[in-house]
């Protein structure tokens, strides 16, 4: 039973090819223009996501990556519009499928919310109500969407658990009766409820094993390969996206630090941090080389160098960083902002 | 870290034949849960043999319920064993009776928790914590100098200046700086062996690797060894002497690190080991057939546990329990098929 959807990645991969659909040409689902969001303290306004760009096309799967603190889950909270005070956005818009979300009501977004755009979030655990049986739950959102008929909604709360792998008996399960596995997979299914255009899913993969979490991975892209809705991918391990991400954008301290295809990302790294986030991982294969890492932590956000907000951190610093802010460079198709590219065009659409 | 120092080998090697430093002997862990008709037993842990030798890092690695964090509570007398028992420098641990041999096994033999957010208190500042250690596990020491053996300690696990990070409180420290907290509050107690569960799998990438060359440090420099507790098989290689992979509350594998990662006896380590992973590498989706659900460890049956997930099983995996055996020098196995067939692979 396994084996047949396995063997359809296959055919669409080819040996050893990154899995993925062909990134569609024609219109983004999702654009998102200049946007920047700022935690409002008492030390005054801590700008978390700083001026981020990108559209993205139908089926595709864009990778965000970052260490803790670089604003990859602010961006995606700003995108699904679930921003909550202190949070806010400051500049820029997100346009999904031509709406500007920043200016929907609350009544609105809820209009769109699991049917057009569902979020996965990090933590199923916490994210699934302990105390009501997954059916339950999947009914509550298919009934705020105006389904009533009882035999619908048990019939795709089924089919939808089916897709992700759960026996249908499991819409009878509460959380806490299925293991980290399986509540992560009834949470990507219940965003699957309605046919959304558009998958944000933050870290969904973080509380489980590699192998597990491998397997999840590629149910994932076999789901999408089939109902061709776009994916954004939230992770702090840039290795887990490596074979399943269409674009990679990597992030540091609130911006955009690289931004292209997945693997000219991998292959040929750009930005010092994207070569350092990548040589900070130990392969099990090959022959052991001693790893470095990348000394020092992310800048306070409050108290940002002026310059490169990498400078302090890189090895190839030079003393233009200290004093210049670089742009986004274009470097055929890589945005990335560093002066080592300053000879290059800026980035623009 | 790959040409580890011949004096090291030596060391080790004069250590084997003294005996190790722990060695457990059929320790074995089980929960009852549930009551009344619907009582049940879980198997935690069953019939692990394991031993760590002196300046050794042994790494112990499994999914997320395979007992690993079990066999660290056990050995850090969190929990007692159900059955079996754990020698420490020769003396069985069920020996220990009084409180003065408790806190000094304790010392001897401290632990590295996963959350450096949760296992620093966070009202003190960090001296408090390291000071309090002293003054229980060394009493010896005047009040002068346990300032000067925190400061000493701050020092080596690279927490400088040491003064001043002493008087910090640990909200204003980093994730990693929390960890370094921890190793040094351990190393505090001249400990022969840190248990250390987990202890790099909440930070970020790029902080990681400074905590892995830490722990590799203080081996080498400190004389200490350390069980690495973690599901990172790829850390694990970065630092680890020898590997442990266990699965379903038993050792499936164990062997020098770099033997058992060039070539997995045990299908499931080579199930592991093809998840990975690995940006450098082309995608290989061979173990897709394969759907990660957890092993059943509630009153199990005989026979070899990972059997339903084994692409490779005969009808003696569903019979017999498979043992931990001897296949190459210093690299057993706990696998039938593997046992009669030295090129086995299942996945990867």
């Amino acid at each position: 039973m396994r084996s047949a959807p396995a063997d359809r990645v296959r055919e669409l991969a080819g040996p050893g090819v990154p899995l993925g659909v062909p990134p569609d040409a024609g219109v983004p689902v999702l654009q998102v223009d200049d946007l920047s969001v700022a935690y409002q303290t008492r030390r005054g306004d801590v700008t978390a996501v700083d001026g981020v760009s990108f559209d993205l096309a139908r089926g595709e799967f864009l990778g965000i990556v970052g260490e803790s603190g670089c604003g990859k889950s602010t961006l995606l909270f700003a995108i699904a519009q679930l921003l909550a005070p202190p949070a806010q956005v400051t500049g820029g818009c997100v346009s999904f499928k031509g709406t500007d979300l920043t200016e929907l009501t609350e009544r609105q977004l809820a209009a769109i919310r699991w049917k057009e755009l569902s979020v996965v979030m990090q933590s199923a655990m916490n994210a699934l109500n302990p105390v009501k049986s997954v059916g339950s739950q999947f009914a509550d959102a298919m009934r705020a969407h105006g389904v009533s008929s009882k035999r619908e909604i048990a019939q795709r709360s089924a089919e939808v658990l089916a897709m992700v792998g759960i026996d249908g008996a499991h819409l009878k399960s509460y959380p806490h009766q299925l293991s980290g596995g399986m509540r992560q997979r009834s949470m990507i299914a219940m965003a699957l409820l309605f046919t959304p255009d558009l998958v944000i899913m933050d870290e969904p993969t973080s509380a489980l094993d590699v192998v597990a979490q491998r397997s999840l991975m590629v149910q994932i892209k076999e789901l999408q390969a089939e109902l061709g809705f776009a994916i954004i991918f939230v992770t702090h391990d840039m290795s887990l996206v490596s074979h399943f991400s269409d674009r990679l954008m990597v992030m540091y301290a609130g911006q955009v630090a690289e931004f292209g295809p997945t693997r000219r990302v991998f292959d040929a790294p750009l930005h010092p941090y994207s070569v350092g986030l990548l040589d900070a991982f130990p392969s099990i294969r090959g022959p052991q080389v001693p790893l470095t890492g990348i000394p020092g932590s992310p800048p306070d956000l409050a108290k940002l160098p002026g310059g490169c907000r990498f400078a302090p951190r890189c090895q190839k610093v030079m003393p233009a960083c200290e004093t210049t802010a670089p742009p986004l460079y274009q470097v055929d198709d890589i945005q990335v902002r560093c002066l080592l590219q300053a000879g290059r065009g800026p980035a623009g659409d | 870290m790959t040409d580890q120092a011949p004096d090291q080998a030596a060391a080790r090697a004069a250590a084997t034949a003294t005996g190790p430093l722990l060695r457990t002997d059929g320790l074995t862990r089980h929960f009852r849960i549930g009551g009344g008709i619907s009582r049940k037993t879980l198997h935690a842990v069953d019939d692990v043999s394991l031993a760590i030798g002196e300046r050794e890092i042994v790494a112990l690695a499994g999914e997320s319920g395979s007992g690993k964090s079990t066999i660290a509570r056990l050995l850090a007398r969190i929990y007692q064993p159900t059955s079996g028992e754990i020698y420490f420098q020769g003396e069985p641990l069920s020996g220990l009776r009084s409180r003065e041999q408790m806190l000094r096994y304790r010392s001897l033999v401290p632990m590295v928790f996963q959350d450096p957010f949760s296992s620093i208190n966070p009202v003190f500042r960090v001296s408090h914590g390291i000071l309090r250690g002293l003054k229980l596990h060394r009493p010896e020491l005047s009040k002068p100098q346990r300032a000067a053996e925190a400061a000493r300690v701050f020092e080596t696990v690279g927490l400088t200046p040491a003064a001043e990070v002493l008087q910090r409180y640990p909200h204003e420290l980093s994730g990693g700086q929390r960890q370094r907290v921890g190793f040094a509050q351990a190393l505090a107690l001249r400990p022969k062996l840190i248990l250390a569960d987990e202890p790099v799998s909440m930070l970020d990438v790029s902080i990681r690797i400074g905590l892995l060359n830490l722990m590799a440090e203080l081996r080498d420099s400190q004389g200490v060894s350390i069980l690495y507790i973690t599901h990172d098989i790829a850390s694990a290689r970065y630092i680890a002497d020898r590997l442990i992979v266990m699965y379903a509350g038993q050792i499936a594998e164990a062997g020098p690190v770099e033997d058992v990662l060039a070539s997995p006896r045990h299908p499931y380590t080579q199930l592991l080991l093809s998840a990975v992973p690995d940006p450098r590498a082309p995608l290989s989706i061979t173990a897709e057939t394969d759907r990660g659900e957890p092993p059943r460890v509630i009153d199990p049956v005989p026979g070899c546990r990972f059997r339903w997930r084994c692409p490779l099983a005969i009808d003696e995996c569903s019979h017999v329990t498979p043992q931990l055996r001897q296949l190459l020098p210093d690299h057993d196995a706990a696998c039938h098929v593997a046992r009669a067939d030295a090129g086995i692979r299942a996945f990867g």
